[in-house]
Order: C-alpha cells, then sequence, then structure tokens
C-alpha cells in the first residue's frame, strides 16, 4: 500500500475510533457539562476524521468513500493505535486516555502545521484550534481528579498505571513513519516525545499523580492491523448496519 | 450555443442575497455574519460560492450548504455551486460587527476578538481557563461572570453563569 495513504488512515482511524468510543457515552456523562463536552469533543474528531478519510481516498483514487473507509474496514484493516481502542471504564479510565491522546495530538498537529505537504498542513490548520480546546479540558480534569478525594485520586492513578503501556506506540516510528519524516511529512518522533513527556509530568504533578516509568514496556502493533480484543467489539457495533444491510444509505 | 435567458446579477447583489441566509443554529446571524462566506465569483453562467466550515464536525455545513443554493435558485440563479475551503481556517475574527451585536441581542455573549492561542502551553493551557477572558453578561452587561465549562450546546459555543444577575449564558467562543 502507499506509505502516504498508510499514514493518511492512521490519523483518520485515530480520530475515528476515540470518537465513536466518546459517543457511546453520549447522555450518559457523569454531568451534563461533562456529557456535552464529551460529545463536543466526539464530533470535533469525527470532522477531522472526515477530512483525513476524504484526502486517503482522493489519493487511492479507487472512488472509496470516507463511509467505505470508515464501515467497510475489518480490525486488521484499521490503523488506529492502541490506546484509543481501550476501553471508557469509569471517568478517570476515559479522561486519563483522552489526555494522553490530546497531549500527542496537540504535539502532533503543531508540528504537522510545518508539514512538507499543503493538505497536511490545512487539515492541522484546522483541528489544531479543536485540540487545543480539548487539551485544556483533559488537563484540567486530570488535576481535578488526581487532586480531588482520595477516591478519584486512587482511581486516577490506577488509570494512569493501566493506560501508561499504551502511549509508546504513538512516538515509535516504523518504516512508514520514517518514511513520511524523511520526506518532511510528518514530523520528528524524538522532539515530539520530549514535549509529550514534559507536558505530562507538568500536569500529573499538579494532579498529586505519580508518573510511571518511562522506559515501561510498551504495547505496539495497531499501526499495523494488530489490535487488542477490543477493536472487534467496537467495529461490531459501529459497523453493524453496513453489515446487516449492505449498501444501505440514509 | 444556447443564450442565457436570466440575467446575471453581479457579485455585490449576491452578497446581499447571502446576507439574508440565516445560520441555522443561531438563526439571528446569517452566513455572511458568521464568516463562513469566502467567496462569489461567476464562471461563465455558474455562480461559484466559497464556504469554510466553523468547526471540522460541524452538523450545520450541510444544511447551510443546501440553505444557500436555495435561497439563491430563489433569486434566479440556475447553476450554483458550493466550494468548501478549509485554508485559511475559520475564525471568529471574520464575525462581522453587525453579527456580533446581534448575537448579543439574542442572548448569546459574542467572541472577545482574538483568535484562540493555539501555542498557549505554558500556564495557559495547564488548567481549563486558557488566557484570561473577560466575558461580558448578555443580559445584565456584568463582566462578572464564570466560565462553567468550555463545551456547551454546540461546537462554537461555552457556557458561562453571570455572578451578577445569576443568568447562564451561552459565549461564542473564540477560534
Amino acid at each position: 500500500m502507499d506509505q502516504k495513504l498508510e499514514y493518511l488512515l492512521r490519523q483518520g482511524d485515530n480520530a475515528l475510533i476515540l470518537s465513536q468510543q466518546l459517543s457511546k457515552l453520549c447522555g450518559k456523562g457523569p454531568a451534563l457539562e461533562e456529557d456535552m463536552a464529551l460529545t463536543n469533543v466526539a464530533l470535533d474528531l469525527l470532522g477531522q476524521t472526515r477530512m483525513w478519510y476524504a484526502y486517503a481516498a482522493e489519493l487511492e483514487g479507487k472512488d472509496r468513500s470516507e463511509d467505505d473507509l470508515a464501515f467497510l474496514r475489518d480490525a486488521q484493516q484499521m490503523r488506529c493505535c492502541l490506546l484509543v481502542e481501550q476501553p471508557n471504564g469509569n471517568y478517570a479510565d476515559t479522561m486519563v486516555r483522552q489526555f494522553l491522546f490530546d497531549t500527542w495530538h496537540y504535539f502532533y498537529m503543531q508540528a504537522q502545521l510545518n508539514s512538507s505537504d499543503a493538505r497536511i498542513v490545512e487539515i492541522a490548520a484546522k483541528s489544531i484550534k479543536e485540540v487545543t480546546y480539548h487539551l485544556r479540558r483533559s488537563g484540567d480534569l486530570i488535576v481535578r481528579l488526581g487532586d480531588g478525594m482520595a477516591e478519584s485520586h486512587a482511581k486516577t492513578q490506577a488509570a494512569v498505571n493501566n493506560l501508561w503501556p499504551y502511549w509508546g506506540e504513538m512516538f515509535k516510528y516504523d518504516a512508514v513513519d520514517e518514511a513520511m519524516a524523511a520526506a518532511g511529512v510528518a514530523p520528528d518522533a524524538a522532539a515530539l516525545r520530549a514535549e509529550f513527556i514534559e507536558h505530562v509530568g507538568e500536569i500529573f504533578a499538579e494532579a498529586t499523580l505519580t508518573m510511571p516509568a518511562l522506559d515501561a514496556w510498551m504495547h505496539s502493533g495497531g499501526k499495523k492491523g494488530v489490535h487488542s480484543e477490543h477493536l472487534g467489539y467496537i467495529l461490531a457495533e459501529m459497523q453493524f448496519l453496513q453489515r446487516a444491510y449492505p449498501g444501505a444509505q440514509w | 450555443m444556447s443564450v442565457m435567458n436570466t440575467q446575471q446579477a453581479d457579485t455585490a447583489q449576491v452578497w446581499d442575497w447571502l446576507e439574508q441566509v440565516p445560520d441555522p443554529e443561531i438563526p439571528v446571524i446569517s452566513v455572511v455574519d458568521l464568516g463562513i462566506v469566502r467567496g462569489v465569483q461567476w464562471i461563465d453562467d455558474e455562480c461559484v460560492v466559497t464556504i469554510t466550515p466553523t468547526y471540522s464536525g460541524c452538523p450545520a455545513m450541510q444544511v447551510i450548504a443546501e440553505t444557500v443554493e436555495q435561497a439563491l435558485h430563489e433569486h434566479g440563479i440556475e447553476k450554483v455551486r458550493l466550494v468548501n475551503q478549509l485554508s485559511p481556517a475559520w475564525t471568529t475574527d471574520w464575525m462581522s460587527e453587525a453579527g456580533r451585536a446581534k448575537l448579543k441581542g439574542y442572548g448569546i455573549a459574542p467572541p472577545a476578538q482574538q483568535v484562540i492561542d493555539i501555542s498557549g502551553l505554558k500556564g495557559g493551557i495547564k488548567r481549563s481557563a486558557g488566557p484570561a477572558l473577560t466575558v461580558a453578561c448578555p443580559n445584565c452587561g456584568s463582566s462578572h461572570t464564570q466560565l462553567t465549562s468550555q463545551f456547551g450546546s454546540t461546537p462554537c459555543k461555552a457556557l458561562y453563569k453571570c455572578l451578577d444577575c445569576l443568568e447562564p449564558f451561552d459565549y461564542f467562543k473564540c477560534h
């Protein structure tokens, strides 16, 4: 598969799967304001998915639509990182997952503003404004939960410990990422990782959370289509209609 | 060669017509007030209107595109083409003064006149409020207000409350 196409699908799939995960919480948020925030973030991510897929579909030139890319690919063909497919769990789980993703997303989109690919610069310029709001919110909530009550602190620390092995993959470049970085399309991984660690460290310190070891063992595989069991369930729900009624349209 | 039977309205006239097309979510302001319409031009007998999305996932964009097309058809323009433009990305700085005044009259605090600071990680981004903004209450005018949530009833709004008249209100956030 074309490397740039693969690269674009990774971006789109991250946004799509996290959007789907957050959408499941619609009407179930712990407070009305949180419910609205979750669905707003889900909507932003869905919009960003469409920008990536539209570009990917054009590049591929095989007449696949954005919908085809979202609904007609099975787990092995999805390129999202493992972090976004982790379960919603309790609210600390949801928000730690979000905070780790948002921090990566923020620095990644900042860097993408300097991509050698003009279309990616456009997508990043549109996305970064939204992502900035996302990161402000998730960082704030991590501090509130971590530096809140004993129970919220314990749950948030547990969520951090459980989700910690899932962020390394985002900075672990494979041949596709390396080729894109060499072409100036993707940002440099090492610089990005340093920014990520610094921000996460600052927020965790303010939240009185203990940051697990930076050299901890990390899961990987999502970028290549080797996913955790969770993705299958997510797709089974998200793609149900197209699987039950192929070609169905609104 | 076919002869056109409708006279081409000049682009200023088309802009005037678009000023009458309401935003579907906030019908007191027009799509022009909101800064969504980025250009109007004629290419042969086709009227090309360039629009840009507010937020990338804004569900109103489809409706806006259809409403614009329909409005121009009603004014006698046969061929209308909508072009969706991503760049430069929409900003609340493009909102007209008239639009800001209308928002306020409708009970939504207009955006403080600055785009969101995307570089503000140090200090600003740590806690939710970001750079300190003074948002005046659209009901009583007091600037003694407080952020309830950065995310409101639509992607473009935040929730505030007035600490003087105690009314909750929507704030059209900077973007």
